[in-house]
């Protein structure tokens, strides 16, 4: 009886609680009443008043905190998309875009041979400790670079150090607003490379003084000055009022919030305690494009997602089962489902907007049947394989188990079984480089637009054990890359790279997968806003209205 | 007494070193490299190896440990491998973060729970007891992670009434002294500010409560019902005392002691950081930390922080301890 009674009444509330949820559910679409008169603003602001009015202050929302603020010494995006805003390179990348533009330095020259790079400085620029900026400055953060080891400053050592010596031979001011690089070899993407995030130019007597808290208290000329910093959660920038550039920066205040939580991160945009949110899922953006309040943002794609094949292991060892698994697998499927078309199918290991790009290829088509007389031709003995699926969505791969489910279909139909495996994220890449992966889902978002740090990074076979996950070794492929390295007629660069990319596409080390569109949404009134296809940029322009 | 409490603190110290010691082995159990970690998807072979080398990773695992007990004796906590920021400063933000929500948590677990575990046992299976157990149930099987969207959506996007996440209004920051932002927007005298704080606090707090809430609702109820039946409260009922004070006085306090050791072992968990609560509220709390430091490998500051959290359950331990005598009187440590 009385156990009876109890179980009526949870049933009840049970029902209840179902009712409830239905409700809440059912009105889903509607938002709060229109409001079509201007009262937007809770603090009693009229309609007559200029858009002075609008606080300046934006709140960016992203997935994660910085891990410091010295751009020289770090690797990960979040601290690059606020050192973009404190610091300025000699030359900056276009807004939405990889071309050379002048940043500090006006205008350049670059002598016949490609060693020599003269800089001619913009005058009048001041770091925010009241340092002046000029060429004793610009050779001191050279000077800097060089001097740390490869493990402190590693993009430096990346970009121009080769086989342990220094590509950049010397840097030297000539006047107060002349420096001279000179290259102990040609670097076609020199220009591109100094555009780069961790060469932010910083106040030497700052880091000087600083030491290795340098980080912790960034100096540079840029147009926001850095404020405050409370770890995992905000940081906070204030407007540079000496700031070189007039009428610039728009914004008074920038901080950057860290919501870890993507729907999180929404719901914090849709209430308006941010103003910009980044790492938005493909899956939730109809729900900001039906918000009257917000809009989509695209970031323009510069990234590859890719099933690499490690090239060592059977049965990936034989080149007719790799190509047989590019027939197999239909990626504008996956593209449809999984990227809800914002990515497009991936043809080349590196996305077409990159110069060099090779558009003659074909790709390998969506065909099973081929695919199944690939194996036989093979004699592929039908064991199983592990395929590995990321554990963390990644900007180019917004789901990595949902892809990895719809590829062990694809691989089945052929004849191909396989067993989905996945660990946590420090695992899943210190394993796949190992080579311990049969085939592992993984991508790649480019630095600076250049073909080399797409092809040359992932592909070659110098960088085995780090990036070439596929352990993939192609001594033709080699050469090319190595003489495309150096080779300053962009005509004949492109050709290296185009021939380059149909070795590739023969030895089908990998399925590339797709080039992902990253999404962000922002509230309507956020202006100028450009997100910038490296993944970081300066919000010098943006203002609210 | 106090020596009891110094012979219990004495005991305390080979716990956390034999702690330290197992944290230290399981964390090196797990694969993946901090330099390789720390410098990213693009580094090269050499680069990890010097980082190895600096952080001193490539020495034998016995002398790491050894380094770092060291460290631990001269009060030390290492350096974290990832921001070389010496642990000891900058745990203290994260730490009191996750004091004050654990707190505030425990207030509202403590205050409704135990009112409706003595309700329902007092009222035993009216609808009341019905009702309160019957959530107290959903309580404990409930998913933080669902019932944190869903208290968003419903009190930050339906009703607009309280912010989604976070600590504090970004854009009119608290300056923070003892990072208890209670009490930091107190002393500079910002009631308004101190206001927001406690909406920040009420969703995540409420989230972080559910759990510790059913548990101390039930345990309070079948401790209450235990004594309820004991004959001193029948005497007590036949002299006429009326029932509230019989129960909230006479019972009450002899019900207390199970409801304690649950109170205060809740309280321990709660000060681990609770890592859903906070990635779903952004709470830059202590549980985030160890977190990410696990993702980034920061061995010190796995170490380092999981030990604090330790060193704070025990003591805990002993505080409730502590609480029996004072509560009962027939214990009694000597």
């Amino acid at each position: 009886m009385k156990k009876s009674k109890l179980w009526s009444l949870g049933l009840f509330l049970l029902l209840a609680l179902s009712v409830v949820l239905a409700a809440c559910s059912a009105d889903e679409g509607t938002t709060e009443e229109p409001t079509e008169t201007n009262e937007e603003t809770t603090d009693g602001t009229t309609t007559e008043e200029t858009e002075e009015a609008v606080p300046q202050t934006l709140v960016f929302g992203r997935g994660g905190d910085s891990v410091s603020l010295d751009p020289a010494i770090v690797t990960d995006g979040e601290s690059f998309k606020v050192t973009e805003n404190i610091y300025e390179t000699l030359l900056n990348f276009g807004e939405q875009d990889t071309t050379v533009n002048p940043g500090l330095a006006k205008d350049w020259e670059v002598s016949e041979d490609g060693l020599t790079y003269t800089f001619h400085l913009q005058e009048g620029v001041k770091f925010h400790d009241g340092t002046d900026f000029n060429a004793e400055a610009v050779v001191k953060n050279v000077e800097r670079w060089k001097g740390g080891a490869e493990e402190q400053f590693y993009y430096f050592h990346s970009m121009f150090k080769a086989e342990g010596e220094d590509i950049i031979a010397s840097v030297e001011a000539t006047d107060d607003l002349t420096v001279v690089f000179t290259l102990s070899r040609p670097q076609a993407p020199f220009l591109k490379n100094i555009a780069m995030s961790p060469f932010g130019i910083a106040s030497p007597t700052a880091f000087e003084a600083a030491g290795e808290s340098f980080g912790d208290n960034p100096v540079g000329t840029g147009p926001f000055k850095f404020v405050e910093w409370k770890r995992n959660d905000s940081i906070t920038v204030a407007k540079n009022e000496e700031y070189w550039q007039e009428g610039l920066p728009k914004l008074d205040t920038i901080i950057f919030r860290a919501i870890p939580d993507n729907s999180a991160r929404l719901n914090a945009l849709m209430t308006g305690e941010i103003d910009l949110a980044d790492g938005i899922n493909p899956s939730d953006a109809s729900t900001v494009e039906s918000n009257a309040d917000l809009q989509l943002i695209e970031r323009p794609s510069m990234n590859v997602g890719y099933l690499g094949l490690t090239n060592t292991r059977p049965p990936f060892d034989n080149k007719l089962v790799r190509q047989a698994v590019n027939y197999a697998i239909d990626k504008q499927a996956i593209v449809d489902a999984f990227f809800q078309g914002r990515a497009e199918v991936a043809v080349n290991p590196m996305p077409p907007s990159i110069g060099g790009y090779n558009e003659e290829i074909a790709g390998y088509e969506y065909n099973p049947e081929k695919a199944k007389k690939l194996l036989a031709e093979a004699g592929y003995d039908g064991s199983e394989i592990e395929l590995w699926a990321m554990p963390v969505p990644r900007p180019y791969m917004p789901d990595g188990q949902k892809v990895a489910e719809a590829i062990q279909k694809n691989l089945s139909d052929v004849g191909i079984p396989s067993k989905i495996v996945t660990f946590e994220w420090a695992t899943y890449l210190e394993k796949a480089k190992n080579g311990e992966a049969d085939a592992f889902l993984l991508g790649w978002t480019g630095d600076n637009g250049d073909a080399d740090n797409f092809i040359y990074t992932l592909l070659d076979k110098d960088t085995i054990g780090s990036n070439n996950y596929a352990y993939y070794s192609s001594d033709e492929v080699h050469e090319l890359l190595i003489a495309a390295q150096s080779e300053i007629d962009e005509e004949k660069r492109a050709d290296l790279y185009k021939q380059a990319q149909e070795i590739i596409h023969e030895d089908a080390p990998w399925v590339p997968l797709a080039h992902s569109i990253p999404l962000l949404a922002g509230k309507k009134g956020v202006t100028g806003y450009l997100p910038h296809p490296t993944g970081s940029e300066s919000l010098v322009n943006v203002s609210m209205e | 007494m106090l020596r009891y409490i110094g012979k219990r603190i004495l005991h305390l110290i080979p716990v956390l070193l034999g702690m330290t010691f197992i944290v230290f082995l399981i964390i090196r159990a797990i694969p993946g490299d901090p330099a390789q970690v720390i410098l990213g998807q693009q580094a090269t072979e050499e680069a990890t190896k010097a980082l190895r080398e600096k952080l001193g990773l490539d020495q034998p695992w016995y002398i790491q440990y050894f380094d770092y007990l060291k460290g631990l004796l001269t009060g030390d906590l290492g350096e974290s491998l990832r921001t070389r920021q010496p642990i000891s400063t900058e745990v203290w933000p994260y730490l009191a973060a996750t004091i004050e929500l654990a707190i505030f948590a425990m207030i509202i677990a403590v205050v409704i729970g135990m009112n409706a575990g003595i309700i329902s046992a007092w009222f035993q299976n009216s609808w009341f007891d019905y009702i309160a157990m019957v959530i107290a149930l959903i309580g404990v099987s409930m998913p933080i992670f669902w019932l944190g969207l869903m208290e968003q959506w419903t009190f930050s996007l339906e009703l607009k009434w309280l912010p989604t996440s976070g600590r504090e209004e970004v854009r009119d920051p608290v300056q923070a002294i003892t990072h208890f932002y209670l009490i930091d927007t107190l002393i500079h005298g910002r009631i308004d500010q101190f206001w927001v704080t406690i909406k920040h606090l009420i969703l995540p707090g409420v989230a972080l409560a559910t759990i510790p809430m059913a548990i101390i609702a039930r345990m309070t109820r079948s401790s209450m019902l235990e004594v309820l039946r004991s004959d001193y409260i029948r005497t007590a009922r036949a002299k006429g005392q009326r029932m509230g004070k019989v129960v909230y006085k006479h019972a009450l306090k002899n019900a207390l002691i199970p409801i304690i050791t649950i109170i205060g072992l809740q309280t321990g968990l709660l000060l681990g950081g609770a890592i859903l609560t906070e990635t779903i509220f952004s709470w830059p709390g202590i549980g985030r930390y160890i977190y990410e430091a696990i993702g980034f490998r920061d061995y010190t500051v796995i170490q380092s922080g999981i030990l604090i959290v330790a060193f704070m359950f025990v003591m805990i331990n002993l505080v409730v301890d502590i609480l029996y005598s004072a509560i009962d009187s027939r214990i009694k440590y000597n």
